[in-house]
């Protein structure tokens, strides 16, 4: 059992906006190729040419589908480590190896420490841990600390790899902690939403939801009723008051 | 609690950032290149660049992947063994170019056409077009054919411009974002970003697409059309909106030819032309005094109705008339087209009204004064926010040239391209077809031992230009020009295999290709393609096409085919441009054009092939690649880049010219490179306010486009709703004028050959029985996959590493089948077996799969049980290249009659589902390839990219 430290005031993090994400995998590849040079041991992937290529992703992107006919709506769900307040993923460590910072909540794997158990990955409800293969050491979403405090990046450019790269900017990250920060102000403006609050785990990450779908209102079918136009007369006559103001 | 430990949060990343273009797909964002101890540590989207503004896909983020491919090939090789059968003997640089100059040279001196060159994706056709001209051959073309030919040419034909990259919605003011069929290809990241802001914005996202995958998932409103009917939908729309008044008539007026006359007098040689002055000018009627003028004319009031009696004969009415006549029928009526569209009438009359709504209820306004090219000034600039995009959607049908069209005429009805919040050229666009080079190639054009009189591709605009020899059949071995595809402005890739075989029109000594894998999921009927390339005229024991060179970086299934390789490089070893002369990295606001250099240099015996054409050319002696002495003009394609000028002044790089300060025109500067390299690798120039809307008619855009080389004189011209070029074929099916279609084509020039955008329904639904093969069939390719290199991408092909066919339940019910069962899927032409996966998102009579995810065994340098070899598979072993036989017998090429457009979306199927007893393993299976000389041997099983540092800055992690 690892304990967790008392909640941060500063609660880094994602809120990703389903109702702009493609499922195009930019942040999932991006998340990839920073992370296997980063943090801890490469991202390996086995039968990497062969026939069951699997590598071990700090960042998936799954689709959904609901509703059927023309109301069918295909939601594209990215998901990694929410950096939950209450991880279970860190209580659940019998060595101490996860841990969650007491500055930032970053929940992070000493891998040093880490015996490649598993408890970990079987105590979180959302999936978001990955053993390595080629290590044996869980792998899971770092939030780039190793991006968001370098000072050899340019300022701009201290912030996830996911979020940098996303080409639709349906990902962004800051500090959930401050109610005045960009993301917890999108937060309460969209119904950011947690993934599965009833496990109790107090993700830190957000969702917005896809927005209703816009169905055309009464009020624009009525620029379809100028029935005079709907005759040739009466779109000719139409026409020349048309052209008259227009000189 | 336990000490936590401490992270190092600041380590270093890089030794060195080098900038340049990325090459993953046809996009062309800039990237950061961060380099550590000489290999690349990561790569990132380049913040300046105009395309990307710092993001970057999928694919480029698994550049890595690419650059260390194991399928990458190592030095030239020569065919030791059967064709087919990837068995090759190295070869040095010096033996593969000899060879190749052996091959070539005579059949330069005796017969140019002898040679086809054809290229896949590239993006150097500014220097491949040009080599093709001075070996004097006209059997030149990329992949346009067989890719979206239909919406390059549907536009140009029609507004001077086209949509896939060459265009852009105004992001950031339209109100309606309308997107047709799939169009996850070209622009992608810009396309992306786009969809952000107008999402960002709660802006309305419209989709009209049988798929609901990738963008349309995202999409406020989604219409599940029948494929090949889109023209037939925006028709209707554009009959809803002309009755009900929402059209923008001072646009039309003014920027279209709606008001010019034609000539309406049935049967004789000038019906259905435009009533031209004595200058040739089009004519219009002056509304308030009737006179006949000049569309030229300053200050007048022209009007959109009326009929003037011709004294030769017939009346002339405005084009608008025409139009009301043709679209305001009952044919196009929702309530007529709602059961082949696959939409009810209410929602295709909502479509219509949010159109109009967005249109005309939400008119952008502008404060910008600018003066169109009459010389009349305006205050400000007015738009109707209603953007709008498509690709192959709409372009791989056969009838997707006037769907094209009938796509752009809805957008001009609205007064929606290049307005505010509309959708937007891109320099060198606008540019109406008459700017752009007629195609050389007729026969006295051709000539042994000369370049070609001109370029081999270009813009017809009538009959007189087609390239026919004296008995009226085809001159180029795609047939293009001819009147199987009259205007054919990218070729037809998809045919010159099968012609070339068949001796029709003839047969050639050389077939030359680059990076286009026609032996697999580049051609239609890859089955038959195999068996063409290694078919032999059994008289000689030769091969019917005798010698085959072809260049690619990697090991694809085409290499096997090949006599001769010349191994090419990745996208991180090169240099390129891309240029104003081809297809620039421009923006709507600015021109832009951009570079590749060699981020590493070959780390094996391969070059760029750009170099190795000019190299070529000069052991060839090709004009222009040569010295007066005869020697080499450039050393590779960087000087050539640098030095070659098409114009004086004029050359690849529009940049940096003369001493570094000159935009556009200037001398040839030799630190030209390096100025782009420091600027990170592109070069961008904004186009004046005053010039950044109607373009096409805007006098201060026009005189930049001067400036900076786009043309050399202003060239402002008005929208062609009504195609006069269409018409002039047209007429010579009706019997008019020297050249006439054969009579077995002739009825198909009538009815496919109007002036005004017309539906008429696919070819091989028409060809083929509808209850016998009642599903239509597509083939899209995902995001992370489109137009990208990308299988044998162990990161890449752990997200597509098979493709299921996806199936509507009402289908899937029908037969029984669940997630994962296996079906047989046929076609008129060839059967597949496939697994399948239910989706919602789908229209109920069509079934879909990703493209070019199936790899053959072998290939690729992938392990033989690999699942894109297993599992994935293709559409195209369905797809014929001809149709079924007329009733004459004839079989026409499955391509749209008036581009020569492969019609791939055009297919339907019958399915059924798999014995249970039968092998779960994709149908047809192929021999295994070998492995042909790449990097790899036997690839790695266990990869662990970045292992060298993690190990060396453990320590550093955990700093005590």
């Amino acid at each position: 059992m690892t304990s967790l430290p008392e909640p941060s005031a500063i609660k880094l993090g994602l809120v990703i906006d389903l109702d702009i994400c493609v499922g195009c995998q930019a942040c999932v590849v991006n998340c990839k190729e920073w992370n296997t040079s980063g943090y801890g041991a490469p991202l390996s992937d086995e039968s990497a040419y062969g026939a069951q290529p699997s590598g071990s992703w700090l960042n998936r992107v799954h689709a959904f589908e609901a509703g059927v006919g023309e109301d069918a709506k295909t939601v594209h769900f990215p998901k990694s480590c929410l950096h939950c307040e209450d991880a279970p993923c860190v209580t659940a460590c019998p060595t101490g190896a996860s841990f969650k910072r007491a500055e930032d909540g970053i929940v992070l794997v000493n891998e040093d420490w880490c015996i490649g158990c598993g408890l970990c990955a079987w105590s979180c409800p959302y999936g978001a841990r990955e053993m390595d293969p080629a290590e044996g050491v869980m792998k899971k979403c770092t939030l780039c600390v190793d991006r968001i405090y370098n000072e050899n990046l340019p300022e701009e450019d201290r912030v996830p790899a996911c979020v940098r790269t996303c080409p639709t900017n349906a990902r962004h990250f800051g500090d959930f902690g401050d109610p005045n920060s960009d993301v917890s102000i999108m937060v309460a403006e969209r119904g950011g939403y947690d993934l599965l609050p009833e496990q109790g785990t107090k993700p830190v990450n957000k969702y917005l939801p896809p927005r209703p779908r816009r169905k055309s209102n009464d009020e624009s079918m009525s620029l379809l009723a100028m029935a005079d136009a709907a005759t040739p007369k009466g779109f000719w006559q139409w026409m020349d008051n048309t052209l008259e103001k227009l000189g | 609690m336990a000490l936590e430990p401490l992270v190092e949060t600041s380590p270093e990343v890089s030794d060195e950032i080098r900038q340049t273009t990325c090459y993953m797909c046809a996009c062309r964002c800039g990237i950061n290149v961060h380099i550590r101890d000489d290999k690349i540590r990561y790569i990132e989207g380049n913040r300046d660049h105009p395309i990307n503004k710092g993001v970057l896909c999928a694919k480029g983020s698994a550049g890595i992947m690419q650059h260390y491919s194991p399928a990458r090939l190592k030095q030239p090789m020569k065919r030791v063994g059967p064709r087919g059968s990837g068995e090759f003997e190295p070869i040095s640089w010096d033996e593969a170019l000899t060879i190749a100059t052996d091959w070539l040279a005579p059949i330069r001196e005796k017969d140019p056409k002898k040679l086809a060159f054809f290229t896949g994706r590239d993006q150097s056709q500014a220097l491949t077009s040009w080599w093709a001209q001075q070996f004097g051959t006209p059997n030149f073309a990329a992949h346009g054919g067989f890719c979206s030919v239909n919406m390059a040419a549907g536009g140009i034909y029609t507004i001077g411009g086209a949509f896939w990259e060459f265009g852009a919605p105004d992001w950031d003011l339209t109100e309606m974002f309308v997107l047709f069929g799939v169009a996850e290809d070209h622009d992608s990241n810009p396309i992306k970003i786009g969809l952000g802001k107008v999402k960002g914005r709660g802006k309305r996202v419209v989709s009209v697409n049988p798929v609901q995958t990738g963008y349309a998932a995202i999409s406020d409103d989604w219409y599940g059309i029948t494929p090949g009917t889109d023209g037939l939908l925006i028709m209707s729309l554009i009959r809803e909106l002309m009755r009900s008044g929402n059209i923008d008539v001072d646009y039309l007026r003014r920027y279209t030819n709606a008001p010019w006359l034609v000539i309406r007098n049935p049967g004789a040689d000038n019906d259905g032309l435009f009533l031209r002055g004595a200058d040739g000018e089009p004519q219009v009627i002056d509304r308030l005094s009737g006179a006949v003028i000049s569309h030229k004319t300053k200050n007048v009031s022209v009007a959109m109705h009326g009929e003037v009696p011709l004294d030769s004969g017939g009346v002339a009415t405005p084009v608008f008339v025409l139009m009301t006549e043709t679209y305001m029928t009952d044919a196009y009526s929702p309530d007529t087209v709602a059961s082949t569209v696959g939409i009810s009438a209410a929602r295709i009359r909502q479509f219509a009204a949010d159109l109009a709504d967005a249109a005309f209820a939400k008119e952008v306004v502008i404060n910008q004064p600018w003066t169109d090219w009459k010389g009349e000034k305006h205050d400000t600039m007015v738009g109707r926010p209603v953007s709008m995009h498509s690709m192959r959607g709409i372009s791989a049908h056969s009838n997707g040239f006037q769907t094209c069209r009938a796509l752009h005429v809805l957008q001009l009805m609205l007064g929606s391209i290049e307005v505010p919040g509309g959708w937007r050229f891109k320099p060198p666009y606008p540019k109406p077809p008459e700017a752009h080079p007629k195609p050389a190639g007729k026969p006295d054009q051709i000539q042994a031992g000369m370049p070609l009189t001109g370029a081999p591709l270009g813009y017809v605009l009538g009959p007189d230009d087609l390239l026919l020899n004296s008995e009226g059949e085809p001159q180029r071995i795609d047939k293009a020009y001819s009147w199987d595809a009259p205007m054919a402005a990218h070729g037809l890739m998809h045919m010159v295999i099968s012609n070339a075989v068949a001796g029709d029109p003839y047969h050639v000594d050389v077939l030359f290709m680059y990076m286009a894998n026609m032996a697999w999921n580049s051609s239609m009927n890859t089955r038959g393609v195999m068996d063409m390339l290694t078919e032999k005229n059994p008289d000689t024991g030769e091969y019917k096409i005798p010698k085959l060179i072809y260049s690619d970086a990697y090991s694809s299934e085409m290499v096997a085919y090949a006599d001769l390789i010349l191994p090419d490089t990745t996208y991180l070893e090169r240099h390129d441009a891309i240029s104003l002369l081809d297809r620039p990295i421009c923006e709507a606001d600015a021109v832009a054009d951009a570079i590749r250099w060699p981020v590493f240099p070959p780390d094996r015996d391969v070059r760029g092939f750009q170099s190795v054409l000019i190299d070529l050319g000069a052991r060839l002696g090709l004009p222009g690649m040569v010295e007066e002495d005869g020697s080499p003009k450039y050393a590779d394609y960087e000087d050539y880049i640098i030095n070659h000028e098409r114009k004086p002044g004029i050359g690849p790089l529009a940049g940096f010219r003369g001493n570094g300060e000159k935009s556009g025109r200037g001398e040839p500067n030799p630190g030209q490179i390096e100025a782009y390299k420091a600027n990170g690798a592109f070069w961008h120039k904004d186009i004046p306010e005053e010039g950044r809307y109607y373009k096409m008619a805007n006098m201060a855009y026009q005189e930049f486009a001067v400036e900076m080389g786009i043309c050399d004189t202003p060239q402002p011209y008005a929208f062609q709703i009504y195609s006069e070029t269409l018409q002039k074929f047209h007429l010579a099916a009706e019997g008019h004028g020297e050249i006439q279609p054969p009579e077995h084509l002739r009825p198909r020039v009538k009815t496919c050959f109007t002036p005004l955008p017309t539906w008429y329904a696919p070819f091989e639904g028409e060809a083929v029985s509808d209850e016998e093969y009642p599903i239509h069939a597509l083939t899209q390719r995902p995001m992370a996959m489109y137009h990208s290199w990308g299988s044998q991408n162990p990161w890449l092909r752990q997200i597509h590493g098979h493709n299921p066919m996806f199936i509507p339940r009402g289908l899937a019910d029908d037969h029984g089948l669940s997630d994962g069962d296996w079906i047989w899927v046929t076609s008129h032409h060839g059967k597949i077996r496939v697994p399948v996966a239910i989706m919602a998102g789908l229209n109920e009579k069509t079934i879909w799969t990703w493209n070019a995810i199936g790899k053959r065994k072998g290939a690729w340098q992938l392990e033989e049980d690999a699942p894109e070899a297993k599992k994935g598979f293709l559409l195209n072993h369905l797809i014929k290249e001809l149709l079924p036989a007329q009733a004459d017998g004839q079989r026409w090429s499955n391509s749209d009659p008036i581009t020569g457009q492969a019609a791939w979306f055009d297919l339907k199927v019958k399915i059924e589902k798999v014995d249970p007893t039968e092998p779960a393993v994709a149908f047809p299976q192929f021999p295994a390839l070998p492995r042909m000389n790449a990097v790899n041997t036997e690839p790695v099983k266990t990869l662990r990219y970045g292992l060298q540092w993690t190990v060396k800055d453990k320590r550093a992690w955990w700093k005590k």
